[in-house]
């Protein structure tokens, strides 16, 4: 520790602030320009289910949870009623 | 030759209006015509900071939709006869504004004017991007702190990719202007300094403008802070930037407050 650390309960945050910034950035640019992937799949699954049952849309829900060690897609799709009886059928 | 220059930042509250006013009327005072444009519809401020906002009748959105001609909505500077502006509407919806329009009524200032400055509304929706949209030059307006060097960085990269511009292959001039800079608290390490910021965001420095009270003391009296106090750093710093916007060669000085003992014992009682 400096000496002037001893006498000063503040140390230098600007170098932290730097730090953060450029992982941040170089993470953020490599991004930049990519169509949104997400979006991009949830209207493929869309389309795909709409193919043989009526769907809302809205209840589409596309998830993606980042984990340390696991991360995860999750699609959601809420059938109207009635459409379990074409799943039946076609089975 | 006339030149469209969005003040532009992403964040809000760093400083796009007060440039504007300051980097417009420094212009104007240096013998060109300008225009100065509110884009930020339905959160006016540009009137109010040229001290205008009485005279205000038609505005953008009115000229855009047909309904005023550009001359009734023009208002001349009271102080500076180079200076004009043409406020946003403060009642109608951002959606009011199109592409198309916003693009009519630039190109018929580009005939009159030297200088078209948009001043964009913060974020980067409709507005901010129709105020980038046709742009010649760019202002950046960073502070020295993470969020805002963020944004910028991320408003840099739509005037790459967003603007007329940019889709035709040809490249918007880009300068940063650092705002709110404390030079003490960067030589404590307490604030990202100069360098680090222009090391991120890897484009050419416009000019350094000092943290300083008289930003505020021009704006309480309406009057941009080139104009109220020639003399303080803030107007310096403006005046030596719009300098570099015209090309000349202007030494880099980061203007530090003076501050005696007196001062520092008085502290901001002061001032």
């Amino acid at each position: 520790m400096s000496m002037l650390r001893l006498f000063s309960s503040r140390q230098a945050t600007a170098p932290i602030a730097r730090e953060r910034l450029q992982i941040l950035l170089a993470h953020e640019r490599s991004l930049r320009g990519q169509p949104d992937l997400l979006l991009q799949l949830r209207e493929e699954i869309l389309a795909v289910v709409s193919r043989h049952v009526v769907l809302d849309p809205d209840k589409v829900i596309v998830r993606m949870d980042r984990g340390k060690h696991v991360s995860t897609l999750e699609v959601d799709i809420e059938l109207p009623v009635g459409a379990d009886q074409a799943f039946a059928n076609a089975g | 030759m006339a030149k469209v220059l969005v003040v532009t930042s992403g964040k809000g509250g760093v400083g796009k209006t007060t440039t504007t006013a300051a980097v417009g009327a420094a212009l104007a005072q240096a013998g060109e015509k300008v225009v100065v444009v509110d884009f930020d519809v339905g959160l006016r401020n540009l009137d109010l900071v040229l001290g205008a906002e009485r005279r205000v009748v038609f505005d953008l959105i009115n000229v855009v939709q047909g309904i005023a001609k550009l001359p009734q909505a023009l208002i001349r500077d009271k102080r500076l006869e180079n200076l004009w502006l043409l406020p946003a509407s403060q009642t109608k919806d951002k959606d009011a504004l199109t592409e198309e329009g916003v693009g009519r009524v630039i190109a018929e200032l580009r005939k009159t004017f030297d200088w078209v400055l948009c001043d964009s509304p913060a974020g980067i929706e409709r507005g901010a991007m129709l105020a980038m949209r046709f742009a010649d030059e760019a202002i950046i307006v960073t502070n020295p702190e993470v969020s805002s060097v963020r944004d910028s960085d991320r408003i840099i990269g739509m005037l790459d990719s967003k603007t007329v511009r940019a889709e035709n292959g040809e490249r918007v001039e880009k300068h940063i202007l650092i705002t709110r800079y404390d030079a003490a608290r960067a030589a404590r390490g307490e604030m990202l300094s100069i360098d680090d910021v222009l090391e991120i965001l890897a484009t050419p420095l416009l000019g350094i403008v000092p943290e300083s009270q008289d930003v505020l003391r021009a704006s309480n009296v309406g009057c941009p802070v080139t104009l109220n106090n020639p003399a303080s750093t803030p107007a310096r710093a403006y005046s030596d930037a719009m300098r570099r916007l015209l090309g000349e060669q202007v030494q880099m000085m980061v203007p530090a407050e003076p501050r005696g003992l007196m001062r520092r014992l008085l502290g901001r009682r002061a001032a």
